[in-house]
């Protein structure tokens, strides 16, 4: 029996039943959904650290302004890690920075984000595709220059390594906490500049270590041999402890 | 300025869970940002406004609860609300604490009809 008029009809209930599932008869409704808004991204994201983790390769997402030295870091490990990289290049226009790993002989693939001020997890998705994970032991993950945007997105990488450079000025850290709380290793970059400018590089640790009390924090310089040495050091111990 | 990345995020979620639920509209939309999810609000309502139009959220409150650091000290135990970007325990000051909330940006309610 039709539970909502009491007609015997079994057709007529399918006829009630689709009044109630007809939305313009149901009133307003509020339901609790507790999301994450880039949840898609995140779980991109995994699926990204998955496809690295089955090819045995640790992926590193090196964030900064623009012309703090990430390409010129990347070129300095080609000439000293004792492990094979490759390396994702993430930048508005143009291939230059890819151009210059290949020139040393890295195999890098460039992504031109057009005018998106961050990779996400599905830009470095398509790139893995023209990436030969098992040649390398590393893939690092160059962002777009630009100390907010890529901060808030996952892009599967295992390590963050943000750097700052010695001519962008004091208080970066202070200014950028999004983005220096994301990371591992914080790196103080062009530090043979340190005599011409004003520079309290102690303040900026301490700030550095309010943000993230356990951040690790390298000084280098390109032109100084044995401060890259030990950026490749922390990479190797890095890859030693997963 | 990410965050019209964002919206677009929330406006494909905002339609799934309608669509799910076999709403036409949706007339509420509840989020929550954490202080330190790089996210700035004003621009994130903007972008909103902007990107609402012809979506099923176009007639949408938009709605955005600012959520401040939330820890807890894994040294006292207590939970601690931060007021500045100072990670540690404002009232034993050990700096072993875990993050509970303030750093991430959710969806948290949506009103349908």
């Amino acid at each position: 029996m039709c539970t909502d008029c009491g007609c015997s009809i079994t057709e007529h209930q399918k006829t009630h039943q689709h009044l109630q599932d007809n939305p313009q008869l149901n009133d307003k409704k509020t339901i609790d959904v507790i999301t994450k808004i880039l949840d898609k991204n995140d779980h991109e994201a995994g699926h990204n650290r998955e496809h690295f983790n089955a090819h045995n390769v640790m992926c590193i997402n090196l964030m900064s302004s623009p012309g703090s030295g990430k390409t010129a870091l990347l070129e300095g490990l080609a000439d000293l890690a004792d492990f094979n990289f490759g390396v994702i290049e993430g930048d508005l226009e143009t291939n230059r920075d890819a151009d210059r790993l290949k020139a040393k002989d890295i195999q890098a693939h460039q992504i031109q984000t057009g005018s998106a001020c961050h990779l996400d997890a599905f830009m470095v998705h398509k790139a893995l595709h023209h990436m030969d994970l098992d040649a390398m032991d590393v893939c690092f993950v160059e962002n777009v220059g630009n100390l907010v945007c890529p901060a808030s997105y996952d892009v599967g990488s295992h390590l963050n390594i943000v750097l700052v450079s010695i001519p962008e000025g004091e208080d970066k850290i202070a200014k950028y906490p999004v983005m220096f709380r994301q990371a591992d290793l914080i790196l103080f970059t062009k530090t043979d500049l340190l005599p011409y400018f004003e520079y309290d590089m102690e303040a900026e640790k301490a700030m550095a270590r309010k943000l993230k009390p356990n951040v690790d924090i390298l000084e280098v310089s390109t032109k100084d041999e044995a401060s890259m040495k030990k950026v490749a050091n922390w990479i190797k111990f890095k890859m030693e402890m997963r | 300025m990410h965050e019209y990345s964002i919206v677009q995020s929330l406006l494909d979620s905002c339609e799934e869970y309608a669509q799910a639920n076999d709403a036409i509209n949706v007339t509420k939309v509840v989020v929550k940002i954490g202080v330190m999810s790089g996210v700035e609000p004003d621009l994130l309502q903007t972008a909103f406004n902007t990107f609402k139009e012809h979506t099923m959220c176009e007639e949408a409150e938009f709605v955005i609860n600012i959520q401040p650091i939330l820890i807890k000290c894994n040294a006292c135990e207590q939970e601690s609300t931060l007021s500045k970007n100072e990670y540690g325990c404002p009232i034993c000051q050990g700096v072993d604490v875990d993050i509970l909330d303030g750093e991430e940006m959710y969806l948290m309610q949506l009103e349908l009809e």
